[in-house]
C-alpha cells in the first residue's frame, strides 16, 4: 500500500521539462542532477515533494528523449509512483526499468495536493481528499515482472537474461 | 494472413511468427549509445556483472552530443566511453566523426537489421529499412551484455504517399504535416510504415528525415520499404552486398491507413512549444527570427546543405539573424566542402559548427537568449530545449530556414527560389 500526496502536472510534460538538456554535464552525478527535476516547468516540486508522494500527469507524459535520467530523477526526488492518462513509449520502459511504477488511469479528477492511497496488488487508487476511487490499467506481464524485481538491473542480476 | 514490414523483420529477429501485439525476445544486430546516455549504460552493464559485449553484436559508442566537450564533467564522460571501447573492443566514434544516426545510416545499419540505440532518434535508420528504435540506458546496457531485447510487436499505421513534391516543398514538410495531422501522441507504441508509388521519388536522405521524426508522433519505428532506391543508395556507398528487398505482403493488416498526396503539401513550420503545432510558413511572415540553425540528425545531410547553399548563394544573412550550420558528419562536411557549399554558406555569413548535436538539445553552442526565437531544421521545439526556458523554437525544412536567414522573419521559401 502506497500513501502520499499528489503533485499534479498537465499534458505533454516532455523529458526536457523533467530534466532539461542543459544539465547533461551532471548526468554522471545523479544526486546533483536530481536537484534540477522539473527545473523550469515546476521549480517548487523538488522542495515540496516528500518520500512516497506521487507524480501525477495528464496525457503523453515523458515525450521526447530516451534519457532514463528523467524517470530516475523523479524517483530520486522521492516519488513512489507515476500516475498518468498516457505515457510516451521510451519513458514508460525507462520508468519500469528504474523500478518506478507507472499507473495508467484517468487522472482528470485528481487535484494537486490530494492525498492518495494506492493498492498496487488490487489495482486501486483511492483519493482520500475527494473520496473518489480509480482503477489503473495492467501493464504487460514482462514489465510487471521487471517491476516486481525492483527494475531491470535487479531482474537481470537474478535471471541473467530475459525470460518470457 | 500477410505480414507488415514490422512483422517481417521481427519474425526473422525473434525466430517466431511475430504478429502485432506479441511480446517477443529478439536478436539485436546493432546497438549504440552516446556520451549522454552511455555512461549510465556502462555503469549498469558493469553492475549487472557483464565483462564482454555480446559477440553477436555490432556495438558502438558515439561522442557526438557535446563536441568538443564544453564542460569537464562531460570530458570525463567522454573518457569513460573511450576507456570502455578500448576495454571491450566495441567501436568508438569520436569527436568530429558526426552524429550517431547519420553514421548508422551511412555505414553501419542495413535493411532488415534490428537496431536499438540509447537515443530516441534511433528511428532514423528506419529510412533504410531497418527496424530501429530508441531505448534508455538500462535496456541498452542489457543488450550490450546479452545481444537481445524484449519488444512488443507494434501495430502498423500505413502512410500511403502519392504524387510529387511541389517546388519548395520537401520531406520535412511531409513529416511535419503528418505529425500536425495525427498529433504528438498520434502513433504512440505504433509503427509508421510508409508505402505508395511516390516512394520511388523519395531518396534515402529524404526518407531518413521522415523516419527521424516518427518518434515525434510517439511511434516506436518509422519504417520504409527496402527497394530500388535503397539499393542505389547502398551501391553508391560500396555496400550493395548489404541490400535485400523488404516489402510488406499485399494482404498485411494495418491498424489504419492515412493517405498523403505530396501535390497537396506546402512549406510548413512547427511553432513553439510542440512539434504538432503546425502552420503554413506563409502565415507566419511577421515572426522575427534571431537564430537560424541548419543541421542536426534531421536535416544536416549533403542534400540539405545543397538546398541551403543554393538559396543563400551570393546573399547575406539578415543583420539581426545569426546563421548556424552543422553538417551531420565528417563525410557530409567533406563532401559539402568539395561541392563548394561550405564556401557559399560562409560567404553568406554562416558559422560552421563541428559535426554533432550540441545546439539542438541545448547542450553545446547556440543557446538562445531570453525571448529569442530560433528557426531550426531539428526535430524538437519543446520549451527549454535549446538551453533556455524563455526561448522560442520553430521547426522547418532547410529551404524555409535558409529563406528566413535572408529576410530575418519566417519566410515561405517559394518567395526566394
Amino acid at each position: 500500500m502506497l500513501k502520499g500526496k499528489a503533485f499534479k502536472f498537465g499534458n505533454g510534460i516532455s523529458t526536457d521539462d523533467i530534466i532539461p538538456g542543459r544539465f547533461a554535464h551532471l548526468r554522471s552525478n545523479l544526486p546533483e542532477l536530481a536537484k534540477h527535476v522539473m527545473a523550469d516547468a515546476a521549480p517548487t516540486f523538488i522542495t515540496n515533494v516528500k518520500p512516497g508522494d506521487f507524480f501525477v500527469a495528464g496525457s503523453n507524459l515523458g515525450l521526447g528523449s530516451s534519457r532514463e535520467h528523467a524517470p530516475l530523477v523523479i524517483k530520486m526526488a522521492g516519488a513512489s509512483a507515476i500516475l498518468a492518462k498516457s505515457v510516451a513509449r521510451i519513458f514508460f520502459r525507462n520508468a519500469i526499468n528504474v523500478g518506478l511504477p507507472v499507473l495508467l488511469c484517468d487522472t482528470d479528477g485528481i487535484k494537486d495536493g490530494d492525498e492518495l492511497e494506492i493498492n498496487l496488488i488490487a489495482g486501486t487508487i483511492l483519493d482520500l481528499t475527494t473520496g473518489n476511487q480509480l482503477t489503473f490499467d495492467k501493464i504487460p506481464e514482462i514489465m510487471h515482472r521487471i517491476l516486481n524485481e525492483g527494475g531491470l538491473l535487479p531482474y537481470i542480476q537474478k535471471h541473467g537474461d530475459y525470460k518470457l | 494472413m500477410g505480414k507488415t514490414l514490422v512483422e517481417k523483420i521481427l519474425s526473422v529477429k525473434s525466430e517466431t511468427e511475430a504478429k502485432a501485439g506479441n511480446i517477443i525476445i529478439a536478436n539485436v544486430d546493432l546497438v549504440f549509445a552516446h556520451e549522454t546516455t552511455g555512461p549510465l549504460a556502462i555503469r549498469q552493464f558493469q553492475a549487472a556483472g557483464f565483462k564482454d559485449v555480446a559477440s553477436s553484436l555490432k556495438a558502438v559508442l558515439f561522442i557526438d552530443h557535446g563536441v568538443p566537450s564544453p564542460a569537464w564533467q562531460l570530458s570525463n564522460d567522454h573518457m569513460l566511453l573511450r576507456r570502455f571501447a578500448q576495454e571491450t573492443g566495441c567501436l568508438l566514434s569520436d569527436i568530429g566523426d558526426g552524429i550517431c544516426h547519420q553514421i548508422v545510416a551511412e555505414s553501419l545499419a542495413k535493411p532488415g537489421d534490428l537496431v536499438v540505440g540509447a537515443d530516441s532518434h534511433t528511428v532514423t535508420a528506419g529510412g533504410i529499412g531497418a527496424f530501429a528504435c530508441g531505448m534508455g540506458s538500462s535496456d541498452i546496457a542489457i543488450v550490450f551484455g546479452v545481444g537481445k531485447t524484449w519488444l512488443r510487436v507494434p501495430e502498423s499505421i500505413r502512410i500511403m504517399v502519392s504524387g510529387k513534391f511541389a517546388h519548395g516543398v520537401y520531406a520535412k514538410d511531409l513529416i511535419l504535416h503528418l505529425i500536425g495531422q495525427i498529433g504528438a501522441d498520434g502513433a504512440t507504441y505504433k509503427a509508421l510504415e510508409f508505402s505508395g508509388d511516390a516512394l520511388n521519388n523519395i531518396s534515402i536522405p529524404e526518407r531518413l528525415t521522415i523516419a527521424n521524426m516518427a518518434v515525434e508522433a510517439g511511434a516506436k519505428v518509422g519504417l520504409f520499404t527496402s527497394d530500388n532506391v535503397t539499393k542505389a543508395y547502398l551501391t553508391a556507398l560500396g555496400r550493395s552486398d548489404q541490400y535485400q528487398q523488404i516489402i510488406p505482403d499485399h494482404d498485411a493488416v494495418y491498424e489504419k491507413t492515412i493517405n498523403i498526396n505530396l501535390d497537396d503539401l506546402e512549406p510548413v513550420v512547427a511553432k513553439p512549444h510542440s512539434v504538432d503545432n503546425i502552420a503554413p510558413a506563409r502565415e507566419l511572415k511577421n515572426i522575427k527570427i534571431q537564430q537560424v540553425l541548419i543541421g542536426t540528425c534531421t536535416n544536416g545531410r549533403l542534400d540539405d546543405l545543397a538546398i541551403a547553399a543554393k538559396i543563400l548563394k551570393g546573399k547575406k544573412h539578415h543583420p539581426q539573424t545569426r546563421l548556424l550550420v552543422g553538417p551531420a558528419s565528417r563525410g557530409v562536411l567533406l563532401a559539402a566542402i568539395e561541392a563548394g557549399y561550405i564556401q557559399t554558406l560562409i560567404d553568406a555569413g554562416a558559422v560552421i559548427l563541428p559535426p554533432g548535436c550540441g545546439p539542438c538539445l541545448g547542450l553545446h553552442q547556440g543557446a538562445l537568449g531570453t525571448g529569442e526565437a530560433c528557426l531550426s531544421t531539428a526535430n524538437r521545439n519543446f520549451k527549454a530545449r535549446m538551453g533556455n526556458p524563455e526561448g522560442f523554437i520553430y521547426l522547418s525544412s532547410p529551404a524555409t530556414a535558409a529563406a528566413t536567414a535572408i529576410t530575418g522573419e519566417i519566410t515561405d521559401p517559394r518567395e526566394v527560389i
